[in-house]
């Protein structure tokens, strides 16, 4: 006869209100096998717990039922105070008497006869419960940190510094992400690519960290502690081990005048660049779209239409012929650190959600830019040197009219969200501009200003009442083009009057979106995105770096607009979960998984075509001689996950998961 | 093609030339027009700014005689008729409570079934037929005017890209005629401000008009009576004191029946108060005799 003790919580007043404890503690009382039965206000506090491990204790019990809440908030509590009396923790399982019956049902008295059924189920369960010991599986003690921006290069160095090794994948020929192109950031306008490039040579000559950079994630496989991922390094057409940075190879191309992605359209680049000056590594790559030897070969020209770089390359490091190879690597954690891109105001939008701004031209008309174009104006390294010049005709605007929350807050155009750092970075452009054009006018047109933030406030008030910059509350509802000049009509809420601004030139504090192709690299990692394409942390208030998917976390951009204090602060928090994941060798997993009666299996594989995990292997069993006996399938404890397909699916009752056998759920289904 | 023809009170008065006009093109283009019976207000000028129920209620009664009539599909040319049967139709398909208390004002079953359309969207459509037809208007440059109430609001109209529409010129471009580029296309005519704050429509349309002649267009297509009568009646206001305008306001039915060779004075284009007689020559048709301007 078994000796199992029930405890009935009332949780305060959420169960005790509609259900009576008592009598349900009584009711479980009188059923055979039920050695000790009690009802407490909070079965989960330090005395509470303290009844459960005296019952243990003093009734010489051999499972526990806790008729509560939901076994997702407190089933490891219990067990924990249930194996610290020295019993197995897998004896103790939980009735879900409040999600499941107290929540839900007005009337007492019935409520409290579903709690009693609901108890008694799990009474049954129990009483067939077999004693478990966790999984223990090694841990690849290595973290693969996907995007090299501010997030992900923080993510690595921290991890690194930890004393483990890190694969730092970056998809660009450099690292840097956005933070590279930025001029100046707020709040303290300390220039952004002095405190960014230490940080990106430190990365890239740590010991601990491989760069991969022009590289891509292809596929991963495995599960935490043990990822298998093939990363795509894509064919520079330069040799990274012969090419020493000279740059004699940009210098001969005679194909300079593409739009460089880095100068966001503003600035030209040949078709062997290294982006940016600064660039780690600081290694070109030829741009075949663009590159005359690479379009020739596409036409099929048999004669290479040129090869001027090869000719000037010192050191023999252009190499037309090289292809893409793939290396795979094996860690035990990844950190998702792939950043933003901006919203497009054009016509075409990548999906039907989106709608670009007709009334704005849909980014039709010159001197209208937005804010990454403007950084690049802005910056001492950019096209023009740091002088704010108007792209059409290369003159200094006087009038400049920033408009905040492009896209962002409009459901209109599809975007829902706050982006968090226009409101900030359109006040340093307002600063920048008067810092550069002492006698430019800064207007701006926003919804409300948010400068929440450490000395964000300030520095947004500064602009106003120090910088001069016109802040007018109101949305514009057209940007019309006449012969040199913008008008801008937009309306002033506060004075109640419309307005007809006429700028040099308007720049659009857009929004933050994700990266494109993050929903591909998400369902690679079994991670969930929103509705925008952002990841999904686990928990938006006490898990906000780590993942749904054990030992994916994420860090910066990716996850929500975030300025560069928070990206920082997210991936030193992503970081330091690796490194506690890291500070085991072994980890432990619930025992929860399906297990294979062998001598039973007939080798259908039913359950290894239905496993949604990829689980179940084939095992050969031979015989002492090494005769081949029979195939049978095998499921590995450390990729699954215990969702019990398999079970459901074996014809012949061969594969289990412990802790839910067939009996053990007839049973608590039969008691009902 | 058969449509619900609803003419609304314009163009059985100030816009009567729009409804010529639309008969007139009718024929040619295989499109038979049937008026509703017994048709009434469609809530459009009072009842629309002072009783929301009434306003959706008399457009409803519209709908409903449409529907006895077996019509799929009504035709609104005026914009301002257009827009208050679509909000109808809108509203009682989605606000259920609001539909509950219009139904019974209407004394006939009411399915909500009847697709709304208006002249553009019909001529669009048509825009390969005119095409076959037409002789040409090469070297006439028109600027296209929607006003407000054809593309917006966009859930109520849902019609062409409300921001950026390019309907009128796809018909334009069907008629041979060029359609300019130019900003003031979808703004404010001041539309029922046209007698109480004349001041206010001057103002807004001298800006629109300003804007279309510096286009370089020689005249103004229109698909909205009241859009017309503001641009095409306050124009000699507008011209007081500044360079002058001279800009025909045309029905966008007009431009078509004038690339179907069409008589003019069956599109009535002598009604106007800026005369086309420059456009004809543009195009060298012959021009209508010259009616004094009386309105009907
Ligand atoms: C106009 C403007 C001005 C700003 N000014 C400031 C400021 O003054 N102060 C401030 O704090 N913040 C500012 N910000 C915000 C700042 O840019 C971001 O906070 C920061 O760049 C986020 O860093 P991140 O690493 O998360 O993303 P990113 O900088 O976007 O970096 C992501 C990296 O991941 C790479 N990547 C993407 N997808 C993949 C993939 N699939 N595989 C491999 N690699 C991938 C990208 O190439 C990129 O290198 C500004 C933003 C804008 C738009
Ligand atoms: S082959 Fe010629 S075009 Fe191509 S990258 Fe080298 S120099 Fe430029
Ligand atoms: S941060 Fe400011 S500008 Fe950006 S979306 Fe939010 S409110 Fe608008």
């Amino acid at each position: 006869m078994s000796r199992i003790g029930v405890l009935v919580c009332h949780c305060g007043e959420n169960i005790g209100r509609t259900v009576d404890c008592a009598s349900v503690a009584r009711a479980l009382g009188d059923l055979p096998g039920v050695a000790h039965a009690a009802d407490y206000k909070y079965m989960c506090s330090d005395p509470g717990q303290l009844l459960v491990k005296q019952a243990i204790a003093e009734k010489k019990l051999d499972g526990v039922v806790v008729a509560a809440c939901s076994p997702r908030m407190h089933e490891k509590t219990f067990r924990r105070a249930c194996a610290s009396a020295g019993m197995n923790a897998f004896l103790c399982e939980m009735a879900n008497i409040r999600e499941h019956c107290s929540w839900i049902h007005e009337s007492r008295g019935d409520a409290t006869e579903k709690a009693i059924a609901l108890a008694r189920a799990i009474v049954e369960k129990v009483k067939r419960n077999q004693p478990l010991s966790p999984i223990r599986i090694p841990i690849e003690r290595r973290a693969l940190v996907i995007g090299g921006g501010i997030a992900g290069i923080q993510a690595a160095l921290d991890i690194a510094e930890g004393g483990r090794e890190v694969v730092l994948v970056e998809k660009e020929p450099s690292i840097g992400g956005h933070m590279s192109q930025l001029s100046e950031t707020f709040p303290t306008l300390d220039c952004s690519q002095c405190i960014l490039t230490p940080r990106m040579v430190e990365a890239y000559q740590h010991p601990g960290i491989k760069l991969l950079a022009y590289s891509e994630v292809e596929s991963v496989s495995g599960y935490i502690g043990n990822f298998e991922v093939k990363v795509r390094r894509k064919a520079r057409s330069v040799d990274e081990t012969r090419c020493n940075g000279c740059g004699e190879c940009q210098a001969a191309c005679p194909n300079k005048k593409i739009p460089s992605e880095f100068e966001q359209g503003l600035g030209k680049r040949s078709a062997i660049y290294v982006p940016f000056p600064q660039a780690v590594p600081n290694i070109p790559v030829i741009d075949r779209a663009h590159c005359a030897l690479f379009r020739g070969r596409a036409k099929g020209l048999k004669k290479d239409a040129c090869s001027k770089c090869k000719e000037a390359c010192g050191r023999q490091a252009v190499d037309f012929d090289q292809q893409d190879t793939f290396t795979t690597v094996k860690v035990g954690a990844v950190v998702v650190a792939t950043g933003y891109q901006l919203y497009s105001v054009g016509k075409q939008q990548p999906s039907d959600k989106l709608k670009g701004y007709g009334e704005y031209g849909y980014g039709t008309i010159p001197d209208v830019i937005d804010g990454l174009q403007f950084e690049r104006l802005a910056s001492a390294s950019g096209p023009t040197g740091g002088k704010i010049l108007r792209p059409s005709d290369g003159k200094e605007p006087k009038k400049i009219v920033f408009l905040q929350c492009i896209g962002s807050r409009d459901p209109a155009k599809g975007i829902e969200y706050c982006s968090k750092v226009c409101c900030m970075y359109v006040a340093k452009h307002t600063m920048l501009y008067r810092h550069k054009v002492h006698d430019g006018k800064a207007y701006v047109f926003y919804m409300d200003v948010r400068a929440a933030g450490k000395g964000y406030e300030e520095f947004a008030r500064r602009a106003v009442e120090e910088e001069g910059a016109i802040y007018l509350r109101g949305r514009v509802s057209k940007l019309e083009r006449t012969g040199n000049a913008i008008k801008v009509h937009g309306f002033d809420t506060l004075s109640g009057r419309p307005m007809v601004i006429d700028a040099d030139m308007v720049v659009l504090a857009t929004a933050m979106r994700p990266q494109p192709g993050i929903e591909a690299l998400a369902q690679k990692l079994s991670v969930s995105c929103d509705g925008h394409g952002f990841i999904n942390e686990a928990h938006p208030k006490l898990r906000p770096v780590e993942t749904n998917t054990a030992g994916v976390f994420v860090a910066g951009a990716c996850q929500a607009p975030r300025d560069i204090p928070d990206s920082v602060a997210m991936a030193s928090g992503a970081a330091s979960k690796v490194l506690g994941l890291f500070s085991n060798e072994e980890l432990e997993r619930d025992p929860t998984v399906a297990v294979v009666d062998e001598t039973g299996c007939a080798g259908c594989f039913h359950c290894e075509r239905v496993c949604p995990y990829g689980a179940v292997e084939r095992k050969e069993i031979k015989d002492r001689k090494g005769v081949l006996l029979k195939v049978v399938a095998t499921v590995n404890k450390g990729v699954c996950q215990g969702c019990g397909t398999c079970q459901a699916t074996c014809p012949s009752k061969n594969v289990e998961l412990q802790g839910f056998t067939d009996e053990q759920i007839f049973a608590a289904i039969s008691a009902l | 093609m058969k449509l619900g023809y609803f003419p609304g009170c314009s163009l059985h008065s100030t816009a009567k030339e729009f409804d010529l006009s639309l008969k007139a093109v009718a024929g040619p283009l295989d499109v038979e027009l049937e008026e509703i019976h017994d048709w009434s207000c469609c809530g459009s000028s009072s009842a629309h700014a002072t009783d929301h129920l009434l306003s959706i209620a008399l457009a409803a009664r519209n709908l409903s005689l449409a529907e006895q009539q077996g019509l799929s599909q009504v035709m609104a040319p005026c914009a301002a008729c257009f827009s208050r049967l679509a909000t109808a139709r809108h509203e009682m398909a989605h606000d259920e409570e609001q539909a509950e208390l219009v139904r019974p004002m209407l004394a006939r079953p009411f399915k909500n079934a009847v697709e709304v359309q208006n002249v553009v969207a019909l001529l669009q459509g048509l825009a390969g037929r005119i095409k076959a037809k037409a002789t040409p208007l090469t070297g006439l440059k028109v600027a296209c005017y929607y006003g407000c109430l054809l593309v917006r609001p966009p859930e109520v109209a849902q019609f062409d890209d409300p921001e950026d529409p390019t309907s009128m010129e796809q018909v334009v471009a069907a008629t041979g005629a060029t359609a300019v580029r130019w900003s003031r296309r979808l703004d404010c005519c001041g539309a029922g401000f046209s007698l109480s704050r004349v001041g206010s429509v001057v103002r807004l349309g001298r800006a629109i008009l300003e804007d279309a002649k510096a286009s370089g267009a020689q005249a103004v297509v229109v698909a909205c009576p009241m859009c017309h009568s503001n641009l095409d009646l306050r124009q000699s206001a507008m011209e007081a004191r500044r360079a002058s305008l001279g800009l025909p306001i045309l029905f966008l039915t007009q431009l078509v029946g004038l690339a179907l060779k069409l008589d003019p004075a069956s599109l009535g284009l002598e009604r106007h108060f800026v005369s086309a007689v420059g456009v004809m020559r543009a195009l060298a048709a012959p021009a209508p005799q010259q009616l004094p301007a009386t309105r009907g």
